[in-house]
């Protein structure tokens, strides 16, 4: 029998580690294995313990905490299970994979990252082996324009495009880099690759170098991702001592070596200049294009950027044939989509579908909808650059084009869920915020504009809003949309212009009410004690930081508008649930 | 304020005598560096940039540009916050505020007692067990204000004891 723990950053946070570190002495002197693994998907269930029988999953434990060690190393001694029934996922949890189809993914939680031989049992390597002895780099470009790959870390861009004009590009020094910058916060997917199965995206590179004719490769890892780094690094090292990776690779005359570089905490440079500026050393500012970095990328040589996700799936397609890849998906999108799954959702995790499923079947048949009771607002798709989609079009396809109409994007994979208890200006107002930090100040557009929008979100939101804001911020969103110089500005208005256009009602009750309907916005709210809950206990008066509450002991309580600062404190502390918010 | 001469330029020897020739590799050396010093000193600043052939202005136009890089020491803990999408709409905010208020500092700022630094970041990419944050090399997720708190308490107790 074999224990596998799945030890992921965000396992290892929920506390596989301590689980791991308790489960390792009680199995000391038996034959029992005990191993680890990546991200599972399932991160609302972390940690998780899988039981296997001669490589078949037996169970899957969930939820196991330190304590729960000593119960799971008996059962599996005595090879009596019986006893982890309670541990066990249930039925309705398992539906979290029903609808998946993991290709990406198809090793992320299964195999053990730090071990190449459990690579190479999942037929690891055999693609690379494939394309060096019976491909030439015309047939690889052939079959990814087969396949309809397209680029996964946000444009979606034809894979094979990119691919043949770096191929064809002049000049005998090209460069293949793979963006591991990851920086739309509420994404992980790419984390998640790196984390669980390094050695795909390193053989989905080394595909890549060979067609396009590269024998450097770089990879650059987001600067918050430490572990990432550290088992990339063990997989680099694992791959060249085998032959896989460096000089003469299996044998043959193509040779490329892999470096890591770290990145230093920036979001633009997840912009392929920019982060082609990052890699030289310098401030990671981007470039005008044209030139294209197919043409002039890093130190001006040709050079070919894909996001870790479009890597992860290159093996799979010359394995298995750029056919079966486009067999799934819509007209306009092929293959499988990574989403992040996160925010108010019952069910959260890492979710891998065929495309052409709608935004309904991701968030409530795989998420299982909202948690706590609440009601389905919106979800947010596509970061700081997407936008957000309300309820009335969750039966839209997940595919490029049809994401795209909504004024959201398909995005790199973030989809953050949203309650009635979100307020959609606030929410604005988060992503603007964060573009005004993260603009590298270049294009005049994107850094005074993007300020200009936060105040005035800010101010709608302090309910200092003014008629006419909203005309104006569509006015500006137009001008950075078009004046900026990189993505970052163009995209920057999309969270606006996608909450002004569902949520529009939502604005004017800021500005023209000076009301908040979701209840978010501290300047906007108004505490009230229900008179027929308030048992008069004092509790709230004595807490109140400036004395805005009163009332005789046993007598329902008041609170002074006029005095009051909003803290909530009145309704955090009190037991009865007497205080409101309106 | 310049607070040249005072740093001990000789633990920098071994980085820049693997990097400063190698071309692209002023992020990496400020990286080792700030591994080195806690934050970079300004004369650490002048020391890569005549070591690796580039104008102080340069380096100093790196340093400031990315996040990951301090001009100021930090406490001995560092709290790294996350503020990204899913915390936000998780309840970041009511978290810093609990943490703001318990050690008296705001973002970016660092304790009276120089025990603790508070640094919002976004996204620690442990977005489905928001709101996350990251003290030292540890990650702490599902948070609320009071666990925050408590949290913060305990690593204290720790160290006192
Ligand atoms: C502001 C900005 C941030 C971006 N961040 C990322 C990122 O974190 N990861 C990523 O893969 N692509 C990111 N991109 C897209 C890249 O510029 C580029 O299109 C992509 O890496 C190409 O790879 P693909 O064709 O495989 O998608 C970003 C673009 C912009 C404008
Ligand atoms: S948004 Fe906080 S960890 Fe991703």
């Amino acid at each position: 029998m074999k224990i596998v723990i799945g030890e992921g950053s965000c396992g290892i946070a929920a506390g596989a580690q301590k689980v791991y570190d308790a489960l390792a002495p009680l199995l000391n002197g038996t034959d029992i294995n005990l191993g680890i693994t990546g991200c599972i998907g399932m991160c609302f269930l972390e940690p998780i313990v899988d039981l296997y029988d001669k490589g078949l999953l037996l169970k899957r434990l969930v939820k196991v905490t330190p304590e729960q060690a000593g119960v799971i190393a008996e059962a599996v001694k005595a090879n009596d299970l019986t006893a982890l029934k309670a541990l066990e996922i249930t039925d309705e949890d398992k539906g979290f994979l029903d609808k998946q189809t993991r290709i990406a993914l198809r090793h992320c939680g299964v195999i053990d990252p730090e071990d190449l031989d459990d690579y190479l049992a999942a037929d690891g390597y055999k693609a690379l082996e494939k394309v060096l002895t019976a491909m030439t780099p015309e047939d690889v470009i052939e079959e990814i324009k087969t396949s309809g790959l397209a680029g996964r870390g946000g444009a979606g861009f034809p894979t094979w495009f990119k691919w043949n004009a770096a191929r064809n590009a002049a000049g005998d020094e090209k460069y293949l880099i793979c963006n591991a910058d990851e920086g739309d916060p509420g994404a992980f997917m790419d984390r998640a690759v790196i984390e669980s199965d390094p050695h795909q995206l390193i053989e989905g590179m080394l595909i890549a170098a060979y067609a396009i004719g590269a024998k450097e490769a770089f990879v650059y890892v987001r600067a918050e991702y430490p572990l990432a780094i550290v088992r990339l690094e063990k997989a680099i090292k694992d791959a060249t001592a085998k032959g896989y990776l460096g000089n003469n690779i299996l044998g043959t005359d193509f040779s490329c070596r892999l470096r890591i570089k770290a990145g230093a905490g920036a979001f633009v440079c997840g912009e392929e200049t920019a982060l082609i500026e990052s890699l030289e050393g310098s401030r990671g500012m981007p470039r005008l294009k044209p030139p294209f970095p197919a043409e002039k990328g890093y130190e001006n040589k040709p050079s070919n950027i894909n996001n870790v996700e479009t890597f992860a799936n290159v093996s799979w397609i010359i394995l298995n044939g750029g056919q079966a890849f486009a067999a799934m998906g819509t007209e306009t999108s092929k293959g499988t989509k990574v989403f992040a799954l996160t925010g108010k959702i019952k069910r959260g995790g890492l979710v891998e579908i065929p495309m052409g499923l709608t935004l309904r079947d991701v968030i409530f048949d795989i998420g299982g909808g909202i948690r706590g009771g609440k009601r389905f607002k919106a979800v947010q798709l596509g970061g700081p650059s997407g936008g957000c989609i309300p309820e009335a079009l969750l039966d839209t396809v997940i595919d490029y084009k049809a994401l795209s109409a909504t004024g959201a994007i398909m995005g790199s994979g973030g989809m953050v869920v949203m309650d009635e208890t979100t307020c959609m200006v606030n929410m604005a107002r988060f992503f603007l915020d964060f573009t005004t930090k993260e603009s590298c100040g270049k294009c005049v557009h994107c850094r005074i504009g993007t300020k200009r929008m936060f105040e005035i979100l800010t101010r709608i939101t302090e309910g200092e809003g003014r008629p006419g804001d909203i005309e104006l911020l569509e006015e500006l969103c137009e001008a950075i949309r078009s004046g900026a110089l990189c993505g970052l500005g163009q995209t920057a208005p999309n969270p606006v212009l996608t909450t002004i256009k569902y949520f529009r009602d939502e604005y004017e009750a800021h500005i023209n009410e000076k009301r908040c309907p979701a209840g978010e916005c501290a300047a906007l709210r108004t505490y009230v004690i229900n008179k027929d809950a308030c048992k008069g206990c004092t509790l709230c008066a004595k807490k109140c930081p400036v004395s805005a509450i009163s009332g005789e002991v046993k007598q329902p309580h008041a609170i002074d508008a006029a005095k009051c600062i909003k803290c909530g404190q009145c309704k955090t502390v009190c037991r009865f649930g007497a205080v409101e918010v309106r | 304020m310049c607070d040249c001469g005072k740093s001990d330029l000789t633990l920098l020897d071994g980085v820049l005598a693997e990097y400063a020739s190698v071309r692209g590799s002023l992020i990496t050396i400020l990286q080792k560096a700030q591994e080195i010093y806690g934050y970079l000193p300004t004369d650490v600043l002048y020391r890569v940039a005549e070591a690796t052939g580039s104008t102080p202005a340069k380096v100093m136009g790196v340093a400031t540009f990315y996040t990951q890089f301090r001009l100021t020491p930090v406490g001995k803990h560092l709290i790294m916050l996350c503020k990204g999408t899913a915390c936000h709409v998780n309840g970041a905010d009511a978290v810093e505020k609990a943490i703001c208020e318990e050690l008296k500092i705001k973002d970016g700022e660092t304790s009276d007692d120089g025990l603790f630094s508070l640094k919002t970041v976004a996204c620690l990419g442990c977005c489905s067990l928001s709101p996350v944050m990251m003290i030292d090399e540890d990650t702490y997720g599902s948070l609320t204000p009071a666990k925050a708190v408590e949290i913060i308490r305990t690593i204290k107790g720790g160290d006192a004891a």
